[in-house]
């Protein structure tokens, strides 16, 4: 019965009742989407390179290698020869190996010479592989397969002729050499949408008419020539590498570390990434510092609301008292009542936030690569709902303590 | 009415003495007051004089500095404040000046209310629902309001819901503060006819306060407040 009146007591005030809920679940949602977004954002910057055992590159940080060779953030503070890149990748335990070369741009997105090897090989978010969207591989020596984002954002599409730039910011362009886009890969959500991918031999064959990072004056290779030339690598910046057995990592790894022809630095991708969201991780909690605030805030709105329908309700306290309960049981029914209405409000956030993924998630995914999994209530989400109920009855427990002193005092005198 | 054993007290109250901690100008002091069972008393008395006061210390809703309150010969004061509420739901039943009822609750389960505080008043009742439909009916409210929500009647219905809450597991004792004050003149006579004939079908004992002398002739006894208070410094 006293439920059944808690209830009807709630309805009775309806629009106050409806407007709190709609604020806490607000919060709630808040919260939720932030927590959500931060795990998804987690899980998709960790699936940003999947099963590569190891990144090799010139000696550096692990995180510094991590964000040239993936992220296309920063520069290689050296390139490895292609003998040595030879020599790792004749070791027996590499099962196969991705050259990567960087250094050049087009219209601010990264240039990356690679080889087919790339697009068997590279996986993302649990081993998905890239595919072309549109057009074709890269056949001719002066074809490009440009990323999901670049194609959006420069407009481009199967057959539009594009110029190199030397460099990052360079004034310089390979313009004597044009590429024409070839093929225009699939979204994928990782660095590999805005990055310009060529041939290993397409960076040998603009840079022939350079020499130690400058062009060298006066001399202009016909294309035609340079096509019959031998276009081996000599350079590469990084290598993304397989092994046999997982177990054979560490010894490859030390292998390599302590190669010595050349310094050489090779990383596990898993442990860099890691280590590289630690350092964001600062404005991973200050998300989640802003969602708790919030909810706080929240809680005290709540109780702010039933402190203010205290005094109108006096009578009804005087009732009940009358009727035989306990200034215990007036506590009872506000703790009730809170309780009720942060189970609303969790409900209501629910729904809300489900369907607010449910439209925004390709938005999310297109714009920012983060694919945001629209799945059940994990432990965690129903251990934080469970605080945040125990959080609302304790908080309730304010107005209901001054409701005990009025039913205590008022007794049939009800001064309202 | 059958009147029962005027010498079985309903209400015994001697030497009581009370003060509000922030009126100290307000002192009670009630050296002897009983009410016999059956008995149906108007407590008169003007706005200040402490009818109120001495209605929350019956009740058990205050407790008195000093002296003694019998209820059904049982001493009340010196229970615990939680034994004074199941005291109160079990043996009174209680009827506001006004705004008597739960506004968001159907007659009903108003009427039913306090049984669900007293298992003894709920054990007196063999079909809760029936026994509340048939108080309504006894005070003449309209079939279909059992099931309107208490905002939805008017004044006087709702007063008369309030007793037959007040009745419902037939109390020993009915205290009513000032019930008929928001009816008028007609109104008035209806319901306290109403009361008085439910109040004897179920043998409580009734206790009524008002400051209106004209209402003195519907009742056994007459208490002034004057008489039975003394006034302190």
């Amino acid at each position: 019965m006293l439920l059944k009146l808690t209830f009807n007591s709630l309805y009775a005030r309806l629009l106050t009742v409806g407007m709190t809920v709609f604020a806490i679940s607000l919060s709630l949602m808040l919260y939720m989407s932030v927590e959500k977004l931060r795990t998804s954002a987690y899980i998709s910057f960790t699936d940003t390179i999947s099963q590569t055992d190891l990144i090799v590159g010139a000696r550096t940080s692990s995180v510094q290698l991590l964000l040239y060779s993936v992220f296309r953030i920063g520069n290689a503070t050296n390139n490895i020869t292609w003998e040595s890149y030879e020599d790792v990748i004749n070791k027996k335990e590499v099962a196969w190996s991705v050259p990567i070369s960087l250094g050049d741009s087009h219209k601010g997105f990264r240039v990356m010479g690679t080889n087919s090897e790339f697009f068997k090989r590279y996986k993302f978010r649990g081993g998905q592989s890239i595919e072309l969207e549109e057009g074709n591989k890269l056949d001719d020596l002066y074809d490009v397969i440009i990323g999901a984002g670049v194609a959006e954002k420069l407009n481009y599409s199967v057959g539009t002729p594009l110029i190199v730039s030397h460099g990052l910011q360079s004034f310089s362009d390979h313009e004597d050499q044009p590429f024409k886009v070839s093929g225009i890969l699939a979204k994928t959500g990782t660095p590999v949408d805005n990055t310009v991918i060529v041939s290993l031999e397409a960076i040998e064959a603009i840079h022939v008419d350079w020499s130690t990072g400058a062009k060298i004056p006066g001399q202009i290779t016909p294309v035609e020539e340079i096509r019959q030339m031998d276009l081996s690598p000599k350079n590469i910046t990084a290598a993304l590498i397989g092994v046999n057995s997982k177990l054979q990592i560490f010894q490859l790894q030390r292998w390599i570390n302590e190669y010595p022809e050349e310094s050489l630095s090779s990383i596990l991708p898993g442990v860099a990434l890691q280590e590289l969201w630690r350092i964001v991780g600062v404005v991973e909690n200050l998300l989640l510092g802003i969602s708790v605030t919030v909810i706080f805030t929240t809680l005290i709105g709540m109780t702010a609301i039933i402190f203010s329908s205290l005094n109108e309700r006096r009578r009804e306290m005087a009732i009940w008292r009358a009727m035989g309960a306990s200034p215990k049981v007036v506590i009872g029914l506000l703790m009730l009542e809170a309780f009720i209405i942060s189970v609303m409000s969790i409900i209501v956030s629910t729904v809300m936030l489900f369907l607010t993924l449910y439209v925004l998630q390709p938005w999310i995914d297109n714009t920012y690569g983060i694919l945001v999994n629209i799945e059940m209530l994990s432990v965690k989400d129903i251990y934080i709902f469970m605080l945040f109920i125990i959080a609302a009855s304790l908080v309730s427990l304010i107005p209901a303590v001054r409701a005990y002193w009025f039913s205590i005092n008022d007794g049939m005198t009800i001064k309202i | 009415m059958e009147k029962s054993n005027l010498n079985e007290k309903t209400i015994q109250i001697n030497s009581v003495k009370f003060h509000w901690s922030n009126k100290s100008k307000f002192k009670l002091h009630i050296p002897e007051l009983s009410v016999d069972k059956g008995e149906k008393v108007l407590l008169l008395g003007e706005s200040g004089s402490g009818k109120t006061t001495l209605l929350s210390l019956i009740c058990g809703f205050l407790t008195p500095l000093s002296g003694k309150i019998q209820l059904n010969e049982k001493l009340i004061n010196d229970l615990s404040a939680t034994k004074r509420d199941q005291y109160r739901s079990d043996n009174i039943g209680i009827i506001f000046q006004q705004f008597n009822l739960l506004p968001y609750a159907n007659v009903i389960d108003n009427i039913l209310l306090p049984l669900y505080f007293s298992k003894l008043r709920s054990a007196n009742i063999s079909n809760q629902r029936e026994t509340a439909i048939s108080i309504c009916k006894s005070l003449r409210l309209p079939e279909d309001v059992v099931n309107m929500k208490a905002s939805e009647l008017s004044v006087g219905q709702q007063q008369r819901v309030a007793v037959a809450r007040a009745l419902i597991g037939n109390p020993s004792l009915v205290i009513a503060d000032e019930p008929t004050s928001s009816l008028d003149t007609d109104a008035q006579t209806i319901f306290l006819d109403l009361m008085f004939s439910q109040v004897a079908s179920s043998n409580s004992t009734l206790l009524m306060v008002s400051h209106d002398k004209s209402l003195s002739s519907n009742f056994d006894r007459v208490i002034d407040m004057k008489n039975v208070s003394v006034k302190e410094q």
